[in-house]
């Protein structure tokens, strides 16, 4: 049964999730099509969703990455890139681009403009919404693409698809191993934690909330409830009713952020191959700390950005070298979850 | 409708298939055109729900085929009747207008044959009259959907379970609290088994011409899930030689979904040696280039197997409903008691035994060969073995990201390290967070020395005062902490000795606890950990009691002469000095 306080509790998710949408609408305007290929989404198409700026080294790998597993259309928003990011863009024959000069954070990190896309584009589709530093695996992924794995899900009647982010790095400082657009990020970061993850459950939307990895380590030792949050539902199979509330962390109505079975089961998950920590990191760190646009409380995260940019290594002799899907499944971090 | 390419037919056989279809008609059309192509006719059934243009596409992709014949369309959502009436309809078709077939296999548009059809014809050319059929009684059955087994043939569905479920559990519910059966026809035996069965044309004209049919028709149009249940009772009836079980390599997951093959399951396909497989995932182009392949003949063909493949599936499901023991992660956090094993192995908790012994944590990882912590709950830091800043599985000494969040250290630390046995030190001044945790963990083997926490004040260089206060607070945790340990639902191996009764005989215990952790090396200790000196630690409990703090986890200390080991009395000279 469900008591008033739960009851209240939904009730004030209903009206947020109805304002996440409507602030999502008034930002309508923000956006200006550089290059609109919507007309050609078809109707079982999986589409891809992000907002970069200044992502020009990256977004060829990422894009080909989440090709071959099958996204028809990536809709990108360019907020204000100045390194060709832009250019790059709007040759791609699959990607419909706006561009905005507006403010990253006061969009609520970019999600103000993701949900207005969403809604528009997204309804009825499986919508992948992840950044240009994240590339999405999940189990069989090398030989089973996006369509496999949404077609099961569709299935098992299940509409969300979690992915932890799973921070990568390289052995010896970061700016010690330059990366050149097109390679395969991979190839350089190859490491990674495999465990030390802290996992909490966060009412009243009953996400779970996931700390830890190199950065958590590295940086948050003292303050751990300052640690990046790394978890995420990245795939989802979209309605114009939904919203992510915040980044892709969360999301409601809350029934879509139930990606874990709470009866001792493993549920399906994939991880987002996290490839912040190129060399580009140092330089970037000084720029976000300038800007101040990726935290709400940005002030309080310069050590953070000032220990990036001393070129940090984040590698220790307990880290893992990055292998195959199954040794990923192997030590908990993600799941088949009954796929075989 | 026979075309001009009819040439390339080979002229109808003993097999027939009736297909199913409802999606994916492209791959449809390519495996009825394989069976079609090598002599046996094909008679399928397309979902009324599928439009004009689908239909239309599919039937021109097939009109060379002189073989193929398309029967009346009927609607078929998933449990109801449509299904079986569709499976009705095609087969009087193939038996009446191939008259030549002498089994029909009924198949659907996602199945894909696995071994070339002549091997399946030999085999069935030297079983002429066995019908292929699972067919097992409600009792027999492990699977069921929606709890119900028996009740599908005694109560009525008018409700969609897909898409009126709370109609269908409400009515469900309300039939059983008035008792409400439906009578059975004839008396005959429900028996259930899976769809996709392969029958004589003498059972199936029996089945299909008896003279009940309208009775067991009008009977089964209200039946939950007819099309498991239909074919598979009434071959009951009419069929004495009744194979019980399907051709069809069909495997399902937990929620009785079919589980779907894709490319990179050839080898387990190959190695199943079954003849035809659902369901085949339409966008699996290496399955479909490989087997609808005439170069399949090249492998030797057996007794079909599916039993072979059986131990992946089985370890998929019970990974989805039981996951790993002890793991918490993205996609699984079970809630208190859901578990299944709330740590991921066994390991131990010492506490007091370091106050005790000088050398325990290097003693103790020497006779039993497991890695010994100091105090991974301590205050200041987490005292990893060897004092490591970070340990296995990257997990950092910082007490305040440990105190953050102690359930997930605890749990990650266990996960990461399976396959090597930990110990760790424990006590009243470390952080408690976890001691219900650790209580009603069955992998947790935890000792206790009670009151073994005063040692190190009794030797410390502090005032007597904060003594006494430190005294206080540490027992008030100590007592809070046994209460736990002592409580009826504990589920840890629990052992607590007081000070005195430990120091009185302590290899016993020790020799105990060994045992536990090494079963297999059930040796006598030879070498014991050093005792501290306690001389005077008597004097000194009857200090704190004088200055008006009562020590009571202790055991009796004799406020004047020193308790010693037993050993002498026990005549074993190696034992604690």
């Amino acid at each position: 049964m469900e008591t008033p306080a739960r009851l209240l509790d939904a009730y004030r998710l209903r009206l947020k999730r109805r304002r996440l949408l409507w602030q999502a609408w008034r930002r309508r305007g923000e956006l200006t099509p550089v290059s609109d290929r919507t007309a050609a989404i078809r109707r079982d198409d999986i589409l891809c969703f992000a907002t970069v700026r200044n992502e020009a080294v990256r977004l060829p790998w990422f894009l080909d990455h989440h090709r071959r597993l099958g996204v028809a259309q990536f809709l990108i928003v360019d907020n204000g890139s100045d390194d060709g990011t832009t250019e790059f863009l709007r040759a791609q024959p699959d990607v419909s681009l706006w561009s905005t000069q507006a403010s990253y954070k006061a969009s609520r990190f970019g999600m103000d403009w993701m949900v207005l896309l969403l809604a528009r584009y997204g309804h009825g589709h499986w919508c992948l919404t992840v950044d240009a530093d994240e590339l999405l695996i999940y189990p069989h992924w090398d030989s089973r693409d996006l369509r496999a794995l949404t077609g099961w899900l569709d299935g098992q009647g299940r509409r969300m698809f979690g992915a932890m982010m799973l921070d990568l790095y390289p052995k010896g400082p970061v700016a010690a191993h330059p990366y050149r657009a097109g390679e395969d990020p991979l190839a350089v970061l190859e490491w990674f934690d495999p465990s030390g993850y802290g996992i909490r459950v966060q009412e009243p939307m009953g996400n779970l909330w996931i700390q830890g990895g190199p950065r958590g380590r590295m940086f948050f030792a003292q303050e751990p409830r300052r640690a990046p949050t790394l978890n995420k539902v990245p795939l989802v199979k979209w309605h114009w009713r939904y919203a992510y509330v915040n980044s892709t962390h969360s999301l409601l109505p809350p029934p879509l952020n139930r990606i874990y079975d709470t009866d001792g089961g493993e549920a399906p998950s994939g991880l987002l191959l996290h490839t912040k920590f190129l060399h580009t990191v140092v330089d970037r760190a000084a720029e976000e700390k300038r800007r101040g646009e990726h935290f709400s409380n940005s002030a309080q995260y310069d050590r953070y950005y000032d220990a990036l940019a001393e070129n940090p290594d984040f590698w220790i002799p307990q880290s893992r070298r990055l292998t195959c899907w199954r040794a990923l499944e192997s030590l908990g971090l993600m799941s088949r979850g009954g796929w075989v | 409708m026979s075309g001009p390419s009819s040439a390339l037919v080979a002229p109808n056989g003993p097999l027939g298939f009736v297909m199913l279809c409802h999606t994916a008609f492209h791959r449809a059309a390519e495996t009825a055109r394989h069976w079609a192509e090598r002599g046996c006719p094909v008679v399928i059934h397309v979902d009324r729900r599928v439009g004009r243009w689908s239909y239309d596409k599919f039937m021109a992709d097939l009109s060379d085929l002189p073989n193929v014949r398309f029967s009346e369309r009927f609607n078929c959502e998933w449990g109801t009747w449509g299904i079986v009436a569709a499976t009705q309809k095609a087969a009087e078709v193939m038996l009446e207008e191939f008259p030549s077939v002498r089994h029909v296999y009924l198949a659907s548009g996602s199945c894909l044959p696995l071994r070339p059809v002549k091997e399946l014809i030999a085999y069935l050319d030297e079983r002429p009259r066995t019908d292929f059929i699972e067919s097992v009684t409600t009792e027999e059955v492990g699977w069921t959907i929606g709890g119900l087994n028996m009740e599908r043939f005694t109560l009525r569905f008018p409700f969609s379970w897909r898409t009126q479920r709370w109609l269908f559990d409400r009515y469900v519910a309300l039939q059983r609290r008035v008792g409400f059966r439906r009578t059975i026809p004839n008396g005959i035996v429900p028996h259930l088994g899976s769809q996709w069965w392969c029958l004589t044309r003498q059972t199936l004209s029996a089945i299909l011409q008896g003279p009940d049919r309208t009775l067991y028709d009008r009977y089964f149009r209200r039946v939950w899930i007819p099309d498991e249940s239909y074919f598979q009772t009434l071959v009951r009836q009419v069929s004495g030689n009744v194979e019980s079980r399907s051709l069809t390599l069909s495997k399902f997951d937990f929620q009785g979904k079919p589980h779907i093959f894709y490319d990179d399951h050839l080898q387990l396909l190959r190695r199943s040696d079954c003849f035809v497989a659902r369901k085949i995932w339409p966008n699996a182009n290496r399955l479909y280039a490989t087997f609808l392949s005439d170069d399949a003949t090249a492998q030797a063909g057996g007794e079909p197997n599916p039993g072979k493949i059986d131990r992946l599936f089985s370890k998929a499901v019970e990974r989805r409903v039981k996951g790993r023991p002890g793991l918490y992660m993205q996609s699984r956090f079970p809630n208190a008691d859901w578990e299944n094993g709330r740590t991921a192995a066994p390991y131990s908790v010492f506490q007091g035994f370091t106050d005790v012994f000088e050398n325990f944590e290097g003693w103790l990882g020497k006779v039993t060969g497991t890695r010994v912590h100091g105090h991974l709950f301590a205050p200041d830091r987490v005292e990893f073995a060897g004092g490591e800043a970070v340990f296995n599985g990257a997990i950092p000494d910082s007490a305040a990201l440990r105190d953050y969040n102690p359930r997930s250290f605890l749990a990650n630390l266990i996960w990461a390290t399976r396959g090597e046995r930990q110990s760790f030190q424990f006590g009243p001044a470390d952080n408690q967070t976890l001691n219900w945790f650790m209580a009603l963990d069955g992998n947790a083997q935890i000792s206790v020395i009670s009151g073994a926490w005063a040692i190190p004040l009794f030797k410390s260089n502090r005032n007597f005062a904060d003594i006494r206060r430190e005294a206080a607070r540490l027992q008030k945790i100590e007592i809070d902490h046994l209460a736990i340990l002592r409580h009826s639902s504990a589920k840890a191996r629990i052992r607590i000795w007081t000070l005195a009764e430990f120091i009185e005989n302590p290899m016993e215990p020790l020799q105990t606890i060994v045992d536990e952790i090494s079963p297999r090396s059930l040796r006598r200790l030879t070498e014991a950990p050093r005792m501290t000196d306690l001389a005077g630690f008597g004097q000194f409990l009857q200090n704190l009691r004088n200055q008006g703090m009562q020590p009571v986890l202790m055991g009796d200390f004799p406020a004047g002469g020193d308790l010693q080991p037993a050993e002498a009395r026990r005549g074993r000279p190696y034992l604690v000095k």
